[in-house]
Parts: C-alpha cells; sequence; structure tokens
C-alpha cells in the first residue's frame, strides 16, 4: 500500500446506538493493528422535520422575519442538545478506546448529512467503522441502518460493518472468493495489509453450479500464504449467504472479508445483492473492500 | 447518494408536506384568479398556470418547499400585451419566456445573482407588495359601501380567526374568510362584483394546445420584448424567492437548476393555455409556515388546486370580489418587509437609497427589472464610491537633494484617479520626484493613465520622476483572473496591505 496510509486515520462512527461500544472496539483494534490513528466522529444529522405547524394560511406585518425567528430559535435548541448528547458519546467512545489501548485518539463532531461527510473525508479516512444500524432502526432485525447501503456505495475505502459487541481480537477470518473483480482486489488488499499477518484465513468458493477451477482457488491461497497468513481453502455448493453463513458457524469464524457490490447493478436488481443479504443476515462482523 | 437525496425531498415530510400543500392550495385559487384579473385574462388561464407551473416545478424545480404559480409580477408585465393582441400571443410569450429561461440556467445566470444586493432583494419584496396591492384598487373604486364592508370583514376574519385557540392554527383563515363572505353575499343577496363576473372558470382538466399565432417574424417581434421582460422578472422574483426560503429553512437550494425548471415550467403553461408564472414569496413563506418543507408540498398544492377548481366550479364562480380583494390584501402585506422600515434608522444612507430608489422605479414602470436594474446600478456606484475613499498619498521632502518622495497606498481606479491626481503638489519647484506604487493597487486603465499624467506633468515641470515598486502595482490591472482564484496570488497581489 502506499505512502499515504501512513497518515490516513480510522474512523469510527459514534452515535446513540448500542453499537457505539462495539464500534469504538473494533476500531481500536484495526488502528493498532495497522498502527493507524485512531478518529472518532460524531454526525449531527439536521433532520428535516418541522418542528412547526401553523396552518392558519395568514401572513400579516413582519410575518417572515418572525417565522425566521421562531424556526431558528426552535433549531437551535435542539441542536444544541444534539451537539451536548454527541459530545458525552464521543467522551465515553474516547476513554474506552484509550483503555483498549489507543494512544491518541481524536474526537471530531460533523453537522450535515452522514454521507457527505465521509464522502468529504475520504481523502483522510483508511478503513472506516460503522454500526450496522443507527439509532432509528437500532431494534429492527432484518433491516438495515438509514445510510448504510448509500454510504458503502458512497466509499472507496474499507468499511468494517459492526454487529455484535467485540470479545477478543479475531484469530480466524473468511474471505468469500468468487474469482470475479471485485474478489481478486479484496484478495490483493488482504495479502498487502498488515491487519491480517498471523491469522488464519478460510477462503470460501460458493457456487451454485459449477466449480471454479481448483487451480484458481490454490493461486489464490498461494497468494496469502506468500503473505504470512495461515490459509485454509474450500468450495461449497449451494446459495451463496446461507452456506457462507453455515460455514462461519462451523469454523468459529469471527470476521469476514468480501468484495462489497461487484455484481452489475442490473442483476442486483432481479436476483438482489449478496453484499446486502450478507449485511442483513451476518451475525459476524464484515470487512467491505472497495 | 443522489438517489437517497432525490427520495429525501419527496418523501421525508411527508404528512406536513400534505397538510401544508393544502393550505397552499387553498390560498393559490384566489391569488391566481386576482392574477388574471390583472393580466386581462379569464381566470381559468391563471388556474391553468398555477396548477401547471406548481406541479412541473415541483418534479424539475432547484428549491424544494418553494411555492411556483401564476404571479402578479409577472401579470403585470402582460396586460399591455394582452389587451392589444390577445391570449393566443400571450401563450406564446409565455412558451419564449420559458425557452429563454432555459437558457438562462445553462449559462449559469443564476449565479448573477450574487450582484443583487440585499438591498436591492428588499426593495424588489416591498415594491412587488405595493404592486399587489395597488393591483386591489380598481376592485375598491366606484363601488358601494357594501364591498368596504365586505373587505374589511374579510381581512377582520383572516387576521382574528388565528387568534381562536386550537381551531384557529388548524384551519387556514382565507378559506374561512372566502366561505363566509360568499354565505354572507348569498344570504342577504348582496349585487356586488363576483369571480364569475370576471371571466369564464375552468370546466375541464386543461388540454394540450399549440398557440393559434402565425409563425413568424412579426410574431416574435411583437412577443419578444414581453418574453425578455417575463423571463427576467420571473428568474429575479424565483431567486430572491429561493433565498428567502433558504434562509428560512437552513437548507441550500440549486439556483441553476430552478432557472431551468422555471423554464419547463413555463413552456408546460404555455402549451395547457396558462399565463407564464413564477415563485411566489407570500404562497412560499405560507408552504414554510404551514410545515411543508419537501417537493410533495408544491405537487399537493398543483394537484389539489385543479382538483378543487374542476369540481367546485359552479361555486367557485359566486365568490364576491370583496373575499378575494381581503386575501390579495393579506398576500401583500404578508410579503412586505416591515422590518425594513424599522431598518431605515440603523441602515447607512446608501442603503436605504438603493433600496427605495429599487421601490420608485417599480411603482413608476410597473416592471420589477427596471427596479433591479436601477437598484444594482446604484449599489455599485456607491460601492465604487465607498472603495475610492481606501487610498492616500503621503510625502517626505530631502532637501538636501531638492527630492520628493510621494507613497501611494490604496486603490486608485476610475473613481479614485481623480483624487489621486490631487494628492502631488504640482507647484512645488523639484529636481527629482520618487513615486513609490509599492503598497497601491491599479485596477484599471483609468488608473494607469492617471500617473502617466502625473509622470508627464512633474517631467514638464524639470523635475526627473523615478517609479517605485510600479510592478506590484501594475500587475494588479492584469486581467487574468485565472491567479485571482489562488488565495496566495491573491496576496501576492494584494500584499501592499
Amino acid at each position: 500500500m502506499n505512502n499515504n496510509n501512513h497518515r490516513r486515520t480510522i474512523l469510527a462512527c459514534i452515535d446513540g446506538s448500542t453499537y457505539r461500544e462495539s464500534v469504538t472496539d473494533y476500531a481500536s483494534w484495526v488502528a493498532q493493528k495497522l498502527s493507524a490513528p485512531l478518529k472518532l466522529l460524531h454526525n449531527i444529522e439536521h433532520r428535516e422535520t418541522p418542528p412547526l405547524m401553523d396552518l392558519s394560511g395568514s401572513i400579516g406585518l413582519g410575518s417572515r422575519e418572525e417565522l425566521l425567528e421562531e424556526l431558528t430559535s426552535m433549531e437551535e435548541r435542539r441542536s444544541k442538545i444534539l451537539l451536548e448528547q454527541g459530545k458525552l458519546m464521543l467522551q465515553s467512545a474516547h476513554q474506552r478506546a484509550i483503555s483498549m489501548g489507543s494512544s491518541t485518539p481524536e474526537t471530531l463532531q460533523r453537522h450535515g448529512s452522514l454521507e457527505e461527510t465521509l464522502v468529504e473525508m475520504e481523502e483522510e479516512i483508511r478503513v472506516l467503522v460503522v454500526g450496522v444500524r443507527g439509532e432509528e432502526h437500532e431494534h429492527q432485525e432484518k433491516q438495515l441502518g438509514a445510510h448504510l447501503e448509500s454510504l458503502i456505495r458512497a466509499m472507496h475505502r474499507p468499511v468494517l460493518v459492526v454487529n455484535r459487541p467485540f470479545e477478543q481480537p479475531p484469530q480466524r477470518i473468511m474471505i468469500a472468493y468468487d474469482g470475479n473483480e471485485a474478489s481478486r482486489k479484496a484478495l490483493d488488499m488482504v495479502s498487502l495489509s498488515p491487519l491480517y499477518r498471523g491469522l488464519t484465513c478460510h477462503i470460501v468458493h460458493v457456487s451454485d453450479s459449477a466449480d471454479i477451477p481448483s487451480a484458481q482457488l490454490e493461486e489464490a491461497a498461494a497468494t496469502l500464504q506468500d503473505a504470512g497468513l495461515d490459509v485454509v481453502s474450500t468450495s461449497l455448493h449451494g446459495n451463496v449467504q446461507p452456506q457462507l453463513e453455515q460455514y462461519c458457524r462451523e469454523n468459529n469464524i469471527e470476521l469476514i472479508v468480501m468484495g462489497a457490490f461487484g455484481q452489475s447493478r442490473i442483476r442486483e436488481l432481479l436476483f438482489g445483492s449478496v453484499t446486502q443479504r450478507m449485511l442483513i443476515n451476518s451475525k459476524i462482523p464484515l470487512l467491505l473492500l472497495r | 447518494m443522489l438517489f437517497h437525496s432525490t427520495r429525501q425531498q419527496w418523501l421525508g415530510n411527508i404528512r406536513a408536506d400534505l397538510l401544508a400543500g393544502i393550505v397552499v392550495a387553498l390560498a393559490l385559487i384566489p391569488e391566481a384568479i386576482a392574477f388574471s384579473i390583472i393580466a386581462g385574462v379569464d381566470p381559468k388561464v391563471g388556474l391553468y398556470a398555477s396548477f401547471c407551473i406548481a406541479v412541473i416545478i415541483s418534479i424539475v424545480g432547484g428549491r424544494p418547499g418553494m411555492i411556483s404559480a401564476a404571479t402578479g409580477a409577472m401579470a403585470l408585465l402582460m396586460v399591455t400585451l394582452v389587451k392589444e393582441h390577445g391570449l393566443e400571443y400571450l401563450l406564446a410569450a409565455t412558451l419564449l419566456t420559458g425557452v429563454l429561461q432555459i437558457a438562462a440556467g445553462y449559462l449559469k445566470l443564476g449565479n448573477l445573482m450574487s450582484f443583487v444586493s440585499r438591498s436591492v432583494v428588499t426593495g424588489f419584496v416591498n415594491a412587488l407588495a405595493i404592486l399587489i396591492f395597488m393591483a386591489q384598487l380598481p376592485e375598491l373604486t366606484n363601488v358601494t359601501w357594501h364591498v368596504y364592508a365586505m373587505t374589511a370583514a374579510g381581512l377582520g376574519i383572516i387576521y382574528l380567526f388565528p387568534l381562536l385557540p386550537v381551531i384557529g392554527k388548524a384551519i387556514p383563515s382565507p378559506l374561512i374568510c372566502i366561505v363566509v363572505l360568499t354565505g354572507v353575499a348569498l344570504l342577504i343577496g348582496l349585487d356586488i362584483r363576483t369571480v364569475g363576473d370576471m371571466g369564464q372558470l375552468p370546466d375541464t382538466l386543461p388540454i394540450f394546445l399549440w398557440p393559434e399565432v402565425p409563425l413568424n417574424l412579426d410574431t416574435l417581434m411583437i412577443v419578444l420584448p414581453y418574453s425578455v421582460s417575463l423571463a427576467v422578472v420571473g428568474l429575479l422574483e424565483s431567486m430572491m424567492t429561493a433565498t428567502i426560503v433558504d434562509d428560512l429553512t437552513d437548507t441550500p437550494s440549486d439556483k441553476n437548476r430552478e432557472c431551468k425548471g422555471q423554464g419547463i415550467a413555463n413552456i408546460g403553461a404555455g402549451l395547457l393555455g396558462g399565463m407564464a408564472g413564477c415563485a411566489m414569496i407570500g404562497q412560499s413563506v405560507i408552504n414554510i409556515k404551514s410545515g411543508g418543507r419537501g417537493r410533495l408540498s408544491t405537487l399537493t398544492a398543483g394537484a389539489l388546486l385543479i382538483i378543487m377548481v374542476v369540481f367546485l366550479g359552479p361555486w367557485l364562480s359566486l365568490i364576491p370580489m370583496a373575499a378575494l380583494v381581503a386575501v390579495m390584501i393579506m398576500v401583500s402585506i404578508g410579503t412586505f418587509s416591515w422590518q425594513s422600515i424599522t431598518d431605515l434608522k440603523k441602515h447607512p444612507i446608501s442603503t436605504n437609497i438603493v433600496m427605495m430608489a429599487t421601490v420608485v422605479v417599480v411603482v413608476a414602470t410597473h416592471n420589477l427589472a427596471y427596479g433591479v436594474l436601477v437598484g444594482v446600478l446604484l449599489a455599485s456606484l456607491f460601492f465604487a464610491n465607498k472603495v475610492s475613499h481606501f487610498m492616500y498619498v503621503t510625502s517626505t521632502l530631502d532637501d538636501q537633494a531638492n527630492t520628493r518622495t510621494y507613497r501611494v497606498v490604496g486603490q486608485v481606479f476610475f473613481n479614485s484617479a481623480d483624487k489621486f491626481n490631487a494628492c502631488f503638489d504640482f507647484r512645488e519647484a523639484l529636481d527629482k520626484v520618487i513615486i513609490d506604487l509599492s503598497r497601491a493597487h491599479f485596477w484599471d486603465i483609468s488608473a494607469v493613465s492617471a500617473l502617466d499624467k502625473v509622470v508627464i506633468k512633474f517631467r514638464r515641470d524639470g523635475a526627473d520622476v523615478q517609479l517605485i515598486g510600479l510592478n506590484d502595482a501594475t500587475s494588479t490591472i492584469v486581467d487574468r483572473f485565472g491567479v485571482f482564484d489562488k488565495p496566495e496570488e491573491i496576496d501576492k497581489v494584494l500584499g501592499g496591505h
């Protein structure tokens, strides 16, 4: 990887959901593995829901000025509360990151939509860590956070999607490999990054019909072996997502690595996206490589 | 990303947008009728226009939550065209207006709005309010006392009804005003003018029709001047309204998309038998006040308007004009910037002059474009005058060498060139003159020729002239504006300060 990477940060998105602690934990783990700086971000979304509903439909002298004054003071109050809440969250995340062993985590608060904020910051991001659901959809299983998919599509950086509490540093990871462009790129990135050094890596290929040539899978395994990983490679038959799920359970996998949204949009429209299904159903954190 | 925000603009605020859309639709009907009457066409022309423009702009506009429809500012510009050439030519002019506005959108003329200062905007808004009020006067002259009583009662209902607890803020008071006044007029059997007397109301949905005008140069020459005025005023009011909505909602808008959107909306209106329109300040404020924020509010307003008009047509014709006048007076009062009156004392005199001049020119010409033009020109002149104060010349005399050194500091341009000349004492008998220009900025050719004059004059008087720092000073008149995009280049050029 290039030298720019040393200045790039691991960015953890903190919000009011229960995932914020595990997001902090995983981000600290990644930051330490990559010896990259850790940054904790709290983003304040300004919701468009109007706080004021006066249906009288009449306007008189000075209505415009009054209306502006009224809207401003209402939003001011709401924003102040959000700012304060965000600061508290960042503070506790900061402490947690330090207790996890991060030396100098930075904290940051921004206004605006999360996608916009992240796209603006993309240059300085090395890995983005987010919870699978935000505070709005926290308790709705089988549903993704409001931003998650558009965010992953908008970013050109690895995104670690956190969906369970951090217990211990992952030892066994699985790479979902289907031989296409996105997954080959993902493989290259894994072989080059210090994040995966010393881990056991399962390369799993699932197909519903024909096998990919075993030579291809072996080649992939060799690449990773050369990079210093313990490699197990497997070929499975059946539906991609359930097969991968099952494999993870049976082999105690702790992190899934995969290329994200590698198929064409048309295929996705017809058959749905594997990435999306994995995001919804996986019980294990996913590292999506773009 | 794009998809996400489009969805947010449509569906981010469904309940409030629908409610606000209903409130706006109810207020749009009397306005559309009133503006048709100003333009001298049947009420259906304004109603069709309001429907088309609101629906189209909700999809293609650049400012979600803004209401566009048939407007007074535009109606005032059409009066003579309708009187002399008739409705078909108005429709042709509307089409051409749309084409011009789309062109303006592609040329990114929306960016020119940065030249329109705050005081010009205030002047525009106040002038618009005055014009809307004045347009009501024909309904209030040579009429019986009943009309005055009805109008006063209408205004009373509009402003007092919202004070009632609970229902006051749940039912639009202009609607109550119209319903009550219509009811009263019918009950007593008052013989006063009604909407039905003013022309044809729509009985069907609008249908597609190409304006029946000869497609030749003569037609173009008749229509073009009106279209240009309409396009300019329409864009000005739309841009200003967009700014007002931006401020109120604290969200950005795409001004150039709005320009194109206004153009498409006007073409749509022209093809469906409607008159040209633009964004409406009063209605947009009502929409925001009612909770409308998204595109859905504008769409609801437009769609509901045509549904109500088509189904309630027979009832609409019974509305007394006095009720309409009351609603329009409310709109003009609400559009007027009350703060600008109290600010007169606080603001500098030049700002006040710009604002007042804009108002006076508009009221005199009934054309908002002229007012804005005068306002912008005045504001620029005042600005140039202010900047010209930022120039002074100091000098020191070296007795032994009989040499005087002039140091020029500040902005030298057409307006300060004379002042620059006056700073030199040509009567002093000197052997040598040194002019230090390293902290001066020469902005144009007038400044350079002023410097030439000074040098020549000194030389004629027998003094040697030496210029110092000429390179720094003249680099400011280089018209390569590319360098001004970079802060460090600007620092280099303006480093003297």
